[in-house]
């Protein structure tokens, strides 16, 4: 039991002193600075929606409209309300979740498939009111004409608008916010009931969990990361975008959530890094990126079910 | 006193009478039986018990409060449990895991972001006293989905037993068991019973294990209440030998 637990502990500490250390290690290797900062933000994303699908078994299509109310919410701040990067991004995690959470009452009551389609459906609704509502959110064009700020501590201030690095520590600082608070869920007796929603509905119910009520509290809490990643991802690109809020922006989340292994904690993020690593590679040379990353797709479901997480896992064991 | 009284409860599905016109109490510290040919409507009967779905019409009171309406998790929390006849749990977690999460809710703490160390070790220690009276103290930390089969059917009445219920629903404990794990899951409902007191009611086909260990038999068939007695009234009973004990036999 301590082995195991030590051997976790070695684990987590190398997971963070890659993502510290990444400005130094990927930039050598052909990357750069603001490639590892969208990993991270597209990263917390795809775990928000492995947060429902790999330990609630709630599989949503349509969590890209949180991620991009988030963003909207965030530029929406910046824009017209405050110049001020925190509070941005209590906006955009505000809207992303509170609209999250009173869509969810409509949505659990749905299983499957159903809950899927329900969850498009509404996905798309939100898409239409960012394309067509022009004059608040730029229609087709996106938001533009915000960016974000500087950090102001009254002694000093942090440039993380001119400074990619200076940036990329902001971004990992949210990260780890994000993260701990949902491996502190996880490992809560609510987490717990989550797990056991995920593995039998049935005796969960039998055993006095009112199930639709659980999976609304997941749904929501994953929509309050989900406005997170999304308020974040306006900061990276000082830019919101109505494709954002795309169905099949929520496709690429669960492609990265199911290719780094969804019932990994972690998984997402590797899924996340190869997805973004691979997209950022494959479309300066070729226009198909995308079938080149939907090869890698099948070929991973097919021989990795578990992931490319759930591989490493197994040969550990 | 009694602890469950099932008033004139009927069950319609369409044309079909699944369950009709039952009446029947389940006493204090009872072991009640069901049994019933295939078809009698005998799990249909646990279902509107359990709350799977509501009666037709006729009333069910639990603990002296009437639930004939109330939801399956709120039967729970009043204490109810039940087990079914194809085993219900958590296949990719432990044994202990899976009782854990009986023992948190039971215990109120489903909705709580964390619990206090003492509140730790009284859940640890409930867990493993539930898991020593069903004889599972040796496979905690195993995968229930990789037990054999009469140790998952354990692993579910101990989740079952965490919850501290006032009665409890197993629905064919022995089903697709051999002789040996008939004879252990036998044993342990008759400790449970005689030792530690629950009332119990239960759905059951293996008839040594009926008249082994009920005080009272239920005899349902197509619906209804064909009798119920002890045990000795029931072997006796002609009707009874009539449509099931003497084609069974």
């Amino acid at each position: 039991m301590s082995g195991e637990q030590s051997r976790k502990l070695i684990v987590l500490a190398a997971i963070w002193a890659l993502l510290i250390l990444a400005p130094y290690w990927m930039v050598p290797l052909g990357g750069y600075t603001a490639l590892a900062t969208r990993v991270l933000v597209l990263g917390l994303a795809a775990m928000s929606v492995n947060f429902l699908l790999g330990f609630t078994g709630v599989l949503s299509f349509g969590h890209a409209a949180y991620f991009g109310l988030g963003a909207y919410g965030a530029g929406l701040t910046l824009k017209y309300l405050a110049l001020s990067t925190p509070l941005a991004l209590i906006a955009g995690i505000l809207v992303g979740g509170i609209c999250g959470s009173i869509l969810g009452l409509l949505i659990v009551r749905r299983r499957g498939v159903y809950f899927a389609m329900v969850t498009i459906a509404f996905g798309q609704v939100f898409y239409y009111i960012a394309f067509q509502w022009s004059s608040l959110t730029g229609g087709d064009d996106g938001l533009r004409g915000f960016s974000r700020q500087p950090l102001d501590f009254g002694l000093f201030k942090i440039d993380i608008l001119s400074s990619d690095m200076a940036f990329y520590f902001f971004v990992l600082f949210c990260f780890a916010i994000a993260v701990s608070s949902m491996g502190f869920i996880l490992r809560s007796p609510f987490g717990r009931t989550m797990i056991a929603i995920r593995e039998n509905e049935r005796r969960s119910r039998f055993l006095g969990i009112p199930v639709e009520r659980h999976i609304w509290i997941a749904f929501s809490l994953s929509c309050f990361f989900m406005g997170f990643a999304g308020a974040l991802y306006a900061l990276v690109n000082n830019f919101a975008d109505p494709r954002g809020l795309h169905y099949s922006q929520s496709g690429d989340f669960v492609i990265m959530a199911v290719m780094g292994g969804m019932r990994s904690f972690w998984g997402p993020l590797l899924g996340a890094a190869v997805f973004v690593t691979l997209q950022d590679y494959l479309s300066s040379v070729t226009v198909n990126w995308m079938s080149f990353l939907g090869l890698l797709f099948v070929l991973v479901v097919l021989f990795f079910p578990r992931g490319l997480l759930g591989v490493l896992h197994r040969s550990n064991t | 006193m009694n602890v469950l009284e099932i008033q004139n409860v009927t069950k319609r599905f369409g044309n079909l009478v699944a369950v009709n016109d039952i009446s029947l109490n389940v006493a204090k510290g009872e072991m009640c039986a069901i049994i019933g040919p295939n078809g009698a409507g005998k799990t249909t009967f646990f279902n509107l018990i359990s709350g799977f779905f509501p009666p037709t019409s006729g009333a069910i009171t639990f603990d002296g409060r009437n639930i004939t309406r109330l939801a399956t998790h709120e039967r729970v929390a009043r204490g109810m449990a039940r087990t079914f006849q194809i085993t219900e749990i958590f296949p990719e977690l432990t044994v202990f895991e899976n009782v854990r999460i009986a023992a948190e809710v039971a215990s109120g703490y489903r909705l709580r972001p964390w619990i206090t160390r003492s509140e730790k070790a009284d859940i640890h220690s409930h867990v493993e006293a539930t898991l020593k009276l069903v004889s599972l103290e040796t496979k905690t930390d195993r995968l229930v989905g990789e037990l054999a089969h009469g140790d998952q059917r354990a692993a579910e009445i101990a989740m079952a037993l965490a919850l501290k219920p006032h009665l409890l629903l197993l629905d064919e404990p022995t089903a697709g068991m051999g002789d040996q794990e008939t004879y252990h899951i036998t044993q342990l409902i008759r400790r449970l019973h005689r030792e530690s007191n629950y009332t119990i009611a239960l759905i059951e086909h293996d008839m040594r294990v009926v008249f082994h260990l009920a005080d009272r038999i239920c005899v349902l068939d197509q619906g209804r209440m064909l009798a119920q007695g002890t045990p000795k009234e029931i072997a006796d009973n002609e009707t009874v030998q009539a449509a099931y004990l003497g084609t069974a036999a």
